[in-house]
């Protein structure tokens, strides 16, 4: 699985969150994840793989099963990385910057992926709608996965995991973007 | 017990289990996490842990622990090597006391480096110190109590050199929670024979390190940790040699393509087991060497197989990349080419349109965006030196104001040669952490060689860039504690500057006059530009509702 967005949106608690949910399930799991530079703003991907037995935390292109794009663009730039079998779940959040495609273009050319692999969802806006903050679009992302299936994840594993990955603090607000995005 | 760990929170947990009780580092991508977590949890394991004003002195401390009796844990990134290698090399001569592993983390690729895609093995070569390769989490424990235990045992310090793949993959680790310790206070017993390199001692210690690095290749030969063969042989007799992370790409790559192959994992880089590797290829018709970067392993083993096997066909960089890190298919591709076996990894995307390339970008509120604007409404046919930190933003575009860039603390010291050369007018920029790390020389020679560049100091309150560690200018240290707040114009003055400054760059008026005014002078100028991170402002503002 990959995860792509821009800096600053979550993405390092969300490889957290699955990594734990995925070990809690009983997978063999690695990730790599890039911090740094690239963190201001830029292009920010991570990869996540779980399975009886995982060698390498890179997925190679064209092998992913699932790409979260919790950015329009940042999801566009995820399809050359993918292959025939991958899915995609896409948040409809733009962040655009000088010389980007309008939001109106990007949005064009995602629709010609196959309209069984592709879900468009409005994550940042309903969690800053309904939450008040739209960092929490990356759990929310994950509700919606594990309810469609995208991702084999018991609910109650990534509630589990949320416990343990997400300080006390944050952790309310996590668990409502979950079930926001689980009953969606 | 078992929990997921991110390779840079494994190697904390090897080291305290392993008893450290000195840490000294300077922060930087990937290696960061390792001193940010001992500033976390050191106080409550009895272990001091400080960031140190630049790799040098972050090594000299824990040379100064070790001496002591402490044993330590030095962290780094690619780069901070080259900073601490004049004291690298005679610490390989005296040999430590106490044990010492230091971690130097390189970065294929450039994911997070500026400067150059550094193979810090090389160093291996030029100190002789003992030098591990981690692949995984799990090795970063197990080989982070194995680097202190060959440091014990052969007083010597271990380098552990990992990659921006290893200190930042995540997986499930067995390890020991460490039982929590009182802080213990060193000894220092004075024996210069052992703490001096001065001649004629030097050239014995020579010849004592390269006594004592046979003696640890023995003892490699024997471990069965430390360079593991799996894998069973086949028809074809094809062999793999591996190290570090493009180990595990190789064993996806074999699984993949339904390959069986022996695997030969070399965790050990230097000094390399001979016997080991010609056992391996003995009775191989061809052997993939399969490591990141240079082929320093291949070169090697070329040398080795001319007696235990003259025949061998060796394959490796004629196959794999030597720029970038390594991944799946680069080694199926090369696995594909050896053994006319079908390439799997074939891959159909959708044809669509390719995504423009997103840039970095300074933060919103982010107090350089003043600067940088400035720079170019009054001065814009100035030269721009640029240096290590955020601030290297303003050479992409739209900003465009950075006309060199090479290494910590290096844009003044290039800029006053610039301004030497040609008289022109020279604006470089720094950061606060860089100017502690390695501005102040620079500064000094400006003044002392008469040259006149403008100096802007971009003094945001943190170390940003690597996370916000504390720095000298803070008045915290990395364990939280109080700590003298240094201020960066006294220094300026007491170098020698005489127009020194210091302003709040979203003050325009202000600043636009002084950088008018600093352009006339024919003699160095220093304007401190002071204003908090705009990440750290708005974090500090959310801790307090």
């Amino acid at each position: 699985m990959l995860i792509k967005g821009v800096g600053g949106q979550g993405i390092v608690t969300l490889v957290a969150i699955i990594a734990e949910s995925a070990f809690l399930n009983g997978y063999d799991v690695k990730s790599s994840e890039l911090h740094g530079l690239s963190q201001r703003e830029g292009s920010v991907q991570a990869h996540i793989k779980f399975g009886k037995k995982v060698y390498s935390p890179l997925v190679y292109k064209g092998q992913a099963d699932l790409v979260i794009g919790q950015e329009l663009l940042e999801g566009l730039r995820s399809v050359e990385l993918a292959g025939s079998q991958t899915k995609f779940l896409i948040n409809m959040f733009n962040s655009p910057f000088i010389g980007s495609m309008k939001e109106q273009e990007i949005l064009d050319e995602l629709n010609k992926l196959p309209k069984d692999k592709l879900n468009l969802v409005k994550a940042s806006e309903i969690c800053k709608d309904k939450l008040g903050n739209q960092v929490l679009s990356s759990v929310y992302l994950l509700g919606y996965a594990i309810s469609r299936k995208l991702m084999p994840l018991k609910k109650e594993s990534v509630l589990q995991a949320i416990k343990n990955v997400i300080p006390e603090k944050y952790r309310e607000m996590n668990i409502k973007a979950l079930e926001l995005g689980y009953g969606q | 017990m078992k929990k997921i760990l991110l390779g840079n929170e494994a190697i904390v947990k090897g080291a305290l289990v392993s008893g450290v009780s000195f840490v000294s580092g300077y922060p930087g991508c990937p290696s960061a996490e390792i001193g940010d977590e001992f500033g976390k949890i050191a106080e409550k394991n009895g272990v001091y842990a400080e960031w140190s004003t630049n790799e040098k002195v972050a090594l000299e401390a824990a040379i100064g622990a070790s001496f002591s009796g402490l044993k330590s844990l030095v962290n780094m990134k690619s780069f901070g090597i080259n900073v601490c290698s004049d004291s690298l090399l005679p610490l390989a001569y005296t040999g430590t006391k106490a044990p010492m592993v230091i971690v130097v983390a390189d970065d294929p690729s450039c994911w997070s480096s500026a400067q150059t895609e550094q193979n810090s093995r090389a160093y291996a070569y030029l100190s002789h110190i003992p030098m591990l390769e981690p692949a995984d989490p799990q090795e970063c424990y197990d080989f982070t109590k194995l680097g202190f235990e060959i440091s014990e045992k052969f007083n010597t310090p271990v380098i552990l050199r990992t990659t921006t793949r290893v200190n930042h993959q995540k997986m499930i680790v067995d390890f020991e929670e460490p039982h929590s310790a009182k802080a213990t206070r060193g000894d220092f017993v004075k024996n210069p024979k052992q703490f001096c390199t001065m001649p004629p001692r030097v050239l014995e210690m020579k010849a004592e390190l390269l006594e004592k690095t046979e003696k640890i290749s023995a003892f490699a030969e024997k471990s069965s940790v430390l360079n593991k063969v799996s894998g069973r042989r086949t028809s074809p007799q094809l062999g793999i040699i591996t190290s570090g992370v493009a180990h595990l790409h190789t064993l996806e790559a074999l699984d993949e393509m339904q390959l069986s192959a022996p695997v030969l994992k070399l965790g050990l880089f230097y000094p390399l087991t001979e016997k080991k590797i010609a056992k391996f290829i003995k009775g191989l018709k061809k052997v993939l060497i399969v490591e990141e970067l240079d082929g320093y392993l291949e070169k090697e083993i070329k040398a080795i197989a001319k007696e235990a096997n003259p025949k061998l066909q060796i394959f490796g960089k004629d196959l794999l990349p030597v720029i970038g890190e390594l991944d799946t298919g680069k080694i199926e591709l090369a696995l594909s080419k050896i053994t006319g076996k079908k390439f799997t990894l074939s891959k159909e995307s959708a044809s669509i349109a390719k995504a423009p390339r997103r840039y970095p970008k300074l933060c919103q509120g982010c107090p350089h965006l003043y600067t940088i604007a400035a720079l170019k409404r009054i001065a814009p046919n100035a030269v721009f030196g640029g240096d290590i930190g955020c601030y290297m933003i303003a050479g992409y575009p739209p900003h465009n104001t950075q006309d060199y860039e090479f290494a910590m603390g290096a844009g003044l010291g290039i800029s006053h040669g610039v301004s030497k050369a040609t008289g022109q007018k020279v604006i470089s920029l720094m950061g606060d952490g860089t100017f502690f790390h390695a501005g102040i020389p620079a500064l000094i020679n400006t003044v002392y060689n008469k040259s006149s560049p403008i100096l802007i100091v971009l003094d945001n309150r943190i170390t940003a860039m690597t996370g916000h560690q504390n720095n000298p200018g803070m008045g915290k240290n990395l364990m939280g504690k109080d700590a003298e707040e240094l201020q960066i114009a006294d220094i300026a003055k007491a170098c020698g500057v005489k127009n020194v400054k210091v302003l709040d760059p979203s003050n325009i008026k202000e600043l636009d006059a002084t950088i008018k005014e600093f352009l006339e002078k024919d003699e160095v100028s220093v304007i401190v530009c002071k204003l908090i991170c705009a990440l750290l402002a708005r974090r500090q503002q959310a801790a307090k509702e």
